[in-house]
């Protein structure tokens, strides 16, 4: 019996960091060392895949023989030799490296649009993208579709702009449309960020092709020949991934002068930006590749009537350009209907923090918070309690628990006091202080503001270190309401969307967890027992059973006692590093 | 045209107009740092915030464009301490030393800072350390005062067209900077010190020299033919800065020579009088090395004060001190003896870039009409 076995190592970001690469040339040395092709005329191949989202289970490998398929979780390079010779040689899969049912419970309740292919097909194969309906929808729009219809298509699709705005993209594409120019300008924002969230990323890595394809049929509706891929010269396997696509592309007549042998010509190429942050922001990317300092600019026209250049400019997220081929293909009802009635189709989200299931997921518009950090993410670690979950990456707001049946959709969560942005969710369990976390966020904010206006520059600066010496236990009567009031102002008067929503986490946090500031700042503690300055440890006498343990790995001789009688801690010494706290296997050492 | 209202009052502007340009119109009164009515708009410093009726949030009126039918307000309680909060904020990393400040009642931040009665701040905290490091003689760069309202850039690149400086890091760390924070080398026009509404930039040539109880004498920079418009500061007789007005002819601009080449004019070694040369002409004084050395010493400037004794007119026994009319009676009578004798052709003149053009016009008319050649030339010319 002939059998065709396919072997798919995840090779996205994270599989990447975790070995994948390793993984898969250790299965491509066995199978070419087995000689099994020539022995039994079987065809047997490895190759690589996108990011599948779940990347705590990483490296995740698929064996596939004769379309039924096993799959592995954290695959290592030693482990391949057994998977092949009892798996692929014997047919018994290594019950015991199976994935088990946290990974089909995290698969199974998400609906994949724009990550449908990540994953399933190699990445960097246009012809592995083409068999599954790649580029079809491209060679409708261009060959047997009017600018007119795409852009009703996508408006009917109610798709909104995925980096987070949520402005509709079909309307962007009709206002740029309206202006006429000799250039236009289609670029595709990749700038991603945000601490933990890479979506954009695995899009890019995981399926190019799918961004290529909704920037040409965006060309085509706003009358384009130019555009820029921008994302960050440090996402070297993205910028790899990317102009190799492109490469595929030209090669293939799909990009170019004369695509698909119509009048279109739209050529393409990837920007590799400095790595600031605030190029996230439309008029400071554009700034950045017309070759000046990354600074937003007052928006004194619409960027679709004067953009890149001062030419009529769409700029769309690396995710809304993803959703464009599917939309085309499948029609806008389709789109609409997985949606909310205000916003359509799915929206991918970096699930990170105290869940168990951290990864990459996509749901439909209008998915509860629970259901995603509950569901999806299988809930808190370790049996702790759910506090809140940040969500919109560092200038995103914390959401609590009372309002974790909050649909995510754009309105309902700046209604909450937070934003979509770029889709970067935080779980937080009680574990986790939540002024310390909000002064975590603000010191990105800070950090990145470009400097230009003076609320984010030094209004930020001055929120940083008001929460600062919240946690330090030097906070004062009236710091919260100083705090309020500053990021009111920040909010009010900044420049750009960076700066208006710095102020979040702080804002929002001081909504749903005053309490906990307050005691911060009267009581001098931390409740969470996270902000140094605030905790104190102990030894419990009648649980410290004298092991010395904890004395030994004092870093600062601060304990004291004799073997086999309770230690107890020498405050004044105590330089509060919790290695005690770590070290102790009898839960004797108590931090409060 | 477009017609807005702002506060009640309605006004027609032109297309590309900001909504401040309107209320500048009205002459409604908007503070402002970062706005220069010569550059291009900026919206950095937040002051000029205003509220439109239907905008969620106030806009920065100058770099909002003026549209049709729109309703602004340019004052209400909110917007009034919405700037107050930003001066405070912009203070609060500014060293509070007007008292010896060069820029000290001249100052748009300090005088904001009175207007709104910033004597408390809510807001302390660190403020940008900023190590002094320019060794140009022109510029003193503070850049402790930078507000970073980015009009040094603008002007710099924007009208002086050489760029030397620009905003470099992020966050409380930004500054303003030339390329990899070397020392500033540039044209020193000064177009930055004059756009700078703070103590961040001035001239060190005029550090410590006072800043109250000035004359202001408006004068023609002596410098070329293009005749910039200068005042002059002037106390106790002697010119202590040179500034321009924005509402001359070349908006308020000049050159390192006009903003900064003042010295001359206090120079011990300037000339004030007539001199006649009294040394026989073959008197080997004259040599090409002498000549050279003697310039060289005097070139040396007025500061170095050693300068040569025989080009020092008081002292020289080359030259003695005349009265105009002998001085031009010896000019004349010489010149009408060499065209009688040589012919006119053999007499030319040089006349200088620092006259005014009706100056270098009754020149040559004076050489072609009264000497009656065409031997004039200019130094411009090469």
């Amino acid at each position: 019996m002939n059998r065709e076995i396919i072997i798919k190592v995840c090779t996205g970001t994270s599989g990447v960091a975790s070995g994948g690469e390793e993984v898969l040339a250790t299965f491509r040395n066995i199978i070419a060392s087995a000689g099994l092709e020539a022995s039994s005329a079987e065809r047997c191949s490895a190759e690589q895949s996108g990011c599948r989202g779940f990347c705590k289970k990483d490296v995740i490998v698929d064996v596939i023989i004769n379309g039924e398929k096993t799959t592995y979780m954290h695959v290592k390079p030693d482990m391949a030799p057994k998977i092949f010779e009892e798996h692929i040689m014997r047919g018994v899969p290594v019950a015991e490296w199976i994935t088990d049912r946290e990974y089909h419970e995290f698969r199974d309740k998400q609906t994949k649009v724009v990550l449908s292919a990540c994953g399933e097909i190699d990445q960097e194969d246009i012809h592995a993208y083409r068999s599954i309906g790649g580029y079809e929808a491209t060679h409708k729009a261009v060959l047997s579709m009017t600018p007119e219809e795409i852009i009703s298509v996508v408006r009917q699709s109610n798709l909104r702009g995925r980096g987070g705005g949520g402005f509709p993209t079909g309307l962007k594409w009709e206002l740029c449309s309206r202006f006429i120019s000799d250039t236009k300008y289609v670029i595709c924002n990749g700038n991603e960020s945000d601490p933990g969230a890479f979506m954009d990323t695995s899009i890019m890595e995981g399926n190019p092709h799918s961004v290529i394809e909704g920037m040409i049929i965006c060309a085509k509706a706003i009358g384009s020949n130019q555009g820029y891929i921008y994302t960050k010269a440090e996402y070297a396997l993205t910028v790899r991934r990317l102009q190799k696509a492109i490469r595929q592309c030209y090669e293939m007549g799909f990009l170019g002068k004369n695509i698909f042998g119509s009048e279109c010509n739209f050529d393409l190429r990837v920007f590799q930006g400095a790595g600031a942050f605030v190029c996230g922001e439309a008029t400071a990317l554009m700034r950045s590749i017309e070759g000046k300092r990354g600074m937003p600019s007052s928006k004194m026209w619409r960027t679709a009537e004067s953009g890149l250049w001062n030419r009529p400019t769409v700029l769309n997220n690396v995710e809304t350009f993803a959703n464009i081929p599917k939309i085309i293909a499948n029609g806008a009802k389709w789109f609409r209907n997985l949606g909310t009635e205000r916003s359509g189709g799915t929206k991918v989200f970096s699930l990170s923090g105290r869940v168990k299931n951290t990864g990459l997921i996509e749901v439909p518009m209008g998915t509860t918070l629970r259901e995603i950090i509950f569901d999806i993410g299988g809930g808190i670690e370790g049996g702790k309690i759910f506090k809140g979950v940040h969500i919109g990456g560092p200038t995103g707001g914390c959401i609590p628990a009372e309002l974790l049946d909050t649909e995510v959709d754009y309105e309902s969560l700046a209604q909450a006091g937070s934003m979509m942005g770029s889709g970067g969710m935080v779980v937080l369990d009680e574990g986790n202080c939540i002024v310390d976390t909000a002064k975590f966020f603000v010191s990105i904010s800070q950090a990145e503001s470009c400097g230009k206006c003076t609320p984010c520059r030094i209004g930020t600066k001055r929120m940083l270190e008001i929460l600062e010496r919240i946690t330090n236990g030097s906070g004062r009567d009236g710091d919260s309401a100083l705090l309020e009031e500053l990021g009111q102002h920040i909010r009010a008067t900044s420049l750009c969307g960076l700066g208006m929503t710095a102020p979040n986490p702080v804002l929002s946090t001081l909504r749903y967890f005053r309490d906990e500031y307050e005691q911060h700042i009267s009581k001098k503690r931390c409740p969470a027992a996270v902000c140094r300055a605030l905790i104190t440890y102990a030894i419990l006498g009648d649980i410290c059973t004298g092991c010395g343990a904890c004395k030994r790995v004092c870093p600062a001789d601060a304990i004291r006692g004799t073997k086999k009688k309770p230690h107890h801690i020498d405050a004044g010494i105590c330089i509060k590093c919790g290695t005690c706290f770590d070290v102790c296997k009898f839960k004797a050492v108590t931090k409060s | 045209m477009i017609t807005l209202k702002i506060n009640g009052k309605k006004i027609s502007v032109g297309e590309s107009s900001t909504v401040l340009d309107a209320a500048r119109r009205l002459d409604i009164p908007i503070p402002t740092l970062c706005h220069h009515p010569e550059l291009s708009p900026f919206g950095g410093c937040r002051l000029c915030l205003v509220e439109i009726k239907g905008h969620p949030r106030p806009v920065a009126s100058c770099s909002t464009l003026a549209r049709e039918g729109m309703d602004v307000i340019t004052s209400s309680t909110r917007l009034e301490q919405l700037r107050k909060t930003t001066l405070e904020l912009l203070l609060s990393d500014h060293p509070q030393d007007c008292m010896v400040c060069e820029r000290a009642g001249d100052c748009t931040l300090q005088e904001l800072a009175y207007f709104y009665g910033i004597r408390e701040n809510r807001f302390t905290g660190a403020q940008r350390p900023r190590g002094k490091r320019d060794d140009n003689p022109f510029i003193s760069r503070d850049m402790e005062k930078c507000i970073l309202c980015g009009q040094c850039v603008r002007v710099c690149d924007e009208v002086q067209g050489v760029g030397a400086i620009d905003f470099a890091y992020r966050g409380m760390t930004t500054k303003i900077t030339p390329a990899f924070e070397r020392d500033l080398d540039c044209e020193f026009c000064g177009q930055c010190v004059a756009v700078c509404p703070t103590g961040a930039l001035s001239g060190k040539m005029w550090a410590r020299k006072g800043r109250q109880n000035f004359d202001e004498v408006d004068t023609v920079c002596p410098y070329c033919g293009c005749g910039c418009t200068i005042t002059l500061h002037v106390r106790r007789n002697a010119v202590v800065r040179v500034s321009s007005r924005i509402d001359t002819f070349h908006e308020g601009c000049l050159c390192a020579k006009g903003r900064f080449g003042y010295g001359f004019i206090q120079s011990p070694d300037r000339l004030t009088r007539p001199l006649i040369r009294i040394a026989p002409k073959d008197n080997s004084h004259f040599s090409h090395d002498h000549i050279n050395q003697s310039l060289r010493s005097f070139l040396k400037g007025p500061r170095g004060g050693t300068a040569d004794s025989s080009v020092n007119p008081q002292a020289s026994a080359l030259f003695k001190e005349v009265s105009w009319e002998e001085a031009l009676d010896y000019a004349g009578s010489r010149l009408k003896e060499i065209e009688e004798r040589y012919g006119p052709d053999c007499i030319g003149g040089l006349s200088s870039a620092r006259c005014t053009n009706e100056e270098n016009y009754l020149f040559q008319k004076f050489m072609r009409a009264v000497i009656g050649t065409n031997n004039v030339d200019h130094c411009a010319r090469y």
